[in-house]
């Protein structure tokens, strides 16, 4: 399949998005995974299947180090993606890192926890904590608003649709 | 039995007081959430996709017919009163919808938007009635080459016709292609790409794909780029019009379906095209012209009715081939794979009465739609107002609820996390998010067509090309991919340069 970049505009001054080579670091990343991947791959079956297994995972991953070769080649010429707008969008701000270097963090506290502490908990702390990270100050409502949520989908998961969330260190309790 | 007798069947199915009470979940949900600033309709689905594991199919889809058409009403509200609409769909109806709301016609916007929605709803439902079951039948009839062939056409129409740039379509979708392989291979049972991890094993389940990818990505996304300033809301009633805006109002309606159907039956339709060209007819025809740019009620009734048209348009591929071909198609064909319906042209040979009843569910949730919002519309102003605090950290919350509930293990999590930073990582640097969920579900799907018609060719690679349907498919594929080569070699369309005109608009009212 071909790709053609972008009209260049011979507009000068065009600023370069050094940031985009972090996409080709992930394309060439995940590229060379499945080439690895598929090559350790027994190859069997021939036979029956003129194709295997490897072949798919073999292209997939050559085309994603092409494409990052072709936008690493098109990155300094000043192709630029656009960025995403919406309602609550300001893609003219600066952007934020430091907001979602939080919120992942609290995600990653979320994933390690749920299991050992429960989902009662730690929804409620991924609530409360999302909405302060986020730049509400009314941290009792926070929490109690998180605790809602937290009780009531446990509650709505288990006897409405039968589905046991983690109860953790609550086992026995709710 | 005939498609009118099913689609009676499908009714008396649906219209069951507990069938009839899902309906009117769904459609509530469907416009709360979809009301929501930042929450588009793919989004809406994906985020209530586990509400729905454990009733029934036919509940199920009862509910997400209402919830397709609710969430797709509610972004319109949004656009109206907020004049930022969330998807590429609604920007033409923001145009004028909120030109009208900040004159003081917002109820006449609000009217002519649910009642040209539902107008356009009802005649593309009758149309998909009509049309996806000899679309079926038909399709039935092609072997793997020409299945492979179409297939192949949804992925290049989709990464190389929507969207600015081909580069970043194509990337977006190779990204999906690679997540598709994850999982056992389907023919010699090998693990690829699976890290060793056994659960992975059955692939990545594509609802957490789909919730990373729309909820989380979206939420860390705005999370970076939050409006500090609080967005204003124009206050409305209920919402009412006039004769002389039903006038005004009946035939844009009409029109805008017609643009809009045809458009969302095709693979790379979409509703961008369609809501334009709707506008602009109406803007030529209208006796108002001085009234366009300044609220005019054509320029919302027109483009709404496209946009809601070409959404059932959509559900025409969905339904006959097993093809998504926009966002809320792709979740919602995910929610057909975990009921373990195999979605593909045999579906209404196989499950006809599921199929039937969603349709007939599309009418009654279309139907619903209009009866309870016209009253509610005050209401879902008010949720506008969410604070951005409480609306990001609850999209985060039912995001893990989501993937949580899916299979009840923290491996889950980890991915919702990672697809998560993946989304954000597209919204930052302009990938587009369809190609990659289109690639994510028909990727593995394309594989086995691949390999299943080369077993029967005998590993013959010409084998790919018996098919009439297949051949022509190609030939339109080749074009599909040399035509806009052809056309830059010419001129810049007009088109584009009035849809960048618009964008310039857009920013400068956004500065000042």
């Amino acid at each position: 399949m071909t790709t053609t970049e972008e009209p260049q505009e011979r507009v000068p001054a065009k600023p370069v998005d050094k940031a985009q080579y972090l996409v080709c670091a992930v394309l060439v990343l995940v590229g060379a995974f499945l080439i690895y991947d598929a090559v350790t791959l027994d190859a069997g079956f021939a036979k029956v299947d003129p194709v295997g297994p490897r072949m798919f995972p073999l292209a997939i991953g050559v085309v994603l180090v092409a494409l990052a070769i072709i936008l690493a080649i098109a990155i300094p010429r000043g192709s630029i993606g656009e960025a995403d707008a919406g309602e609550d969008v300001d893609p003219n701000a600066p952007g934020d890192w430091r907001t979602v270097g939080l919120l992942v963090g609290l995600f990653v506290a979320v994933i390690v926890l749920v299991n050992p502490l429960g989902w009662v908990i730690m929804g409620t702390l991924l609530f409360a904590g999302a909405a302060t990270i986020l730049g509400s100050g009314h941290y009792v409502r926070n929490f109690v608003i998180g605790l809602v949520l937290a009780l009531v989908s446990f509650y709505a998961f288990y006897s409405g649709l039968g589905i046991p969330l983690p109860a953790g260190v609550l086992d026995g309790i709710l | 039995m005939n498609n009118l007798d099913w689609l009676l069947q499908g009714f008396e199915q649906a219209a069951t007081p507990m069938n009839l009470l899902y309906a009117v979940i769904g459609v509530l949900l469907g416009t709360a959430v979809g009301v929501l600033p930042g929450i588009g309709p793919a989004m809406t689905v994906a985020l209530l996709l586990p509400i729905t594991y454990n009733v029934s199919p036919s509940a199920a889809f009862i509910m997400f017919a209402g919830i397709f058409y609710g969430g797709m009403y509610g972004g319109s509200t949004t656009s109206i009163l907020l004049n930022t609409p969330g998807e590429s769909s609604s920007v033409i109806t923001a145009i004028e919808g909120n030109k009208m709301a900040k004159a003081g016609r917002a109820a006449q916007a609000l009217a002519t938007a649910a009642i040209g929605s539902f107008v356009a709803g009802a005649i593309g439902t009758a149309l998909l009635a009509a049309f996806a079951p000899p679309i079926s039948r038909f399709a039935v009839t092609l072997g793997a080459p020409s299945y492979l062939a179409i297939m192949l056409f949804a992925l290049v129409a989709v990464t190389a016709v929507l969207g600015a740039s081909k580069l970043r379509g194509a990337i977006s979708l190779f990204l999906g292609l690679a997540i598709g392989v994850v999982g056992i291979d389907f023919l010699t049972g090998q693990p690829r790409a699976t890290f060793g991890i056994p659960q992975l094993s059955d692939g990545i389940d594509i609802v957490v794909i789909a919730v990373a990818i729309f909820a989380l990505g979206e939420a860390l996304w705005v999370a970076a780029h939050l409006r500090r300033r609080p967005a204003d809301v124009i206050p409305v009633g209920r919402p009412w019009m006039g004769r002389d805006d039903w006038r005004r109002s009946w035939k844009p309606w009409l029109r805008g379906t017609a643009f809009g159907f045809p458009f969302g039956a095709l693979p790379a339709g979409g509703a961008e095209l369609p809501t334009f060209l709707s506008y602009i007819t109406e803007k030529r025809l209208s006796k108002h012209k001085e009234e366009f740019g300044r609220g005019a009620i054509e320029g919302v009734a027109g483009p709404e009715a496209a946009n809601n048209a070409s959404a059932a348009g959509t559900l025409v591929p969905m339904l006959s081939l097993g093809l998504p071909t926009n966002a809320t198609a792709a979740v919602m064909l995910t929610a057909f794979v975990s009921y373990g319906i195999q979605p593909g042209p045999t579906l209404f040979e196989k499950e006809p009465l599921l199929i039937w009843t969603l349709i007939a569910s599309l009418f009654i949730g279309n139907l619903l739609l209009l009866v309870l919002n016209l009253p509610l519309a005050p209401l879902w102003a008010k949720l506008l107002r969410t604070p951005r605090p409480y609306l990001y950290a609850g999209i985060l919350f039912f995001a893990t609820l989501g993937a949580l509930a899916v299979n009840v293990q923290a491996l889950d999590l980890a991915l919702l996390l990672v697809f998560g930073l993946l989304g954000l990582m597209m919204r930052r640097f302009g990938l587009p998010v369809l190609p990659l969920i289109i690639g994510v579900i028909l990727g593995p799907r394309i594989e086995r067509q691949l390999r299943q018609a080369l077993q029967l060719a005998d590993g013959n690679w010409g084998g790919l090309f018996t098919e009439p349907v297949a051949i022509v498919v190609y030939v339109l594929m080749a074009i599909l991919l040399l035509m806009p080569l052809l056309l830059k070699l010419m001129h810049r369309s007009e088109e584009s340069l009035l849809v960048v005109e618009d964008d310039r608009d857009q920013v400068e009212k956004a500065q000042a």
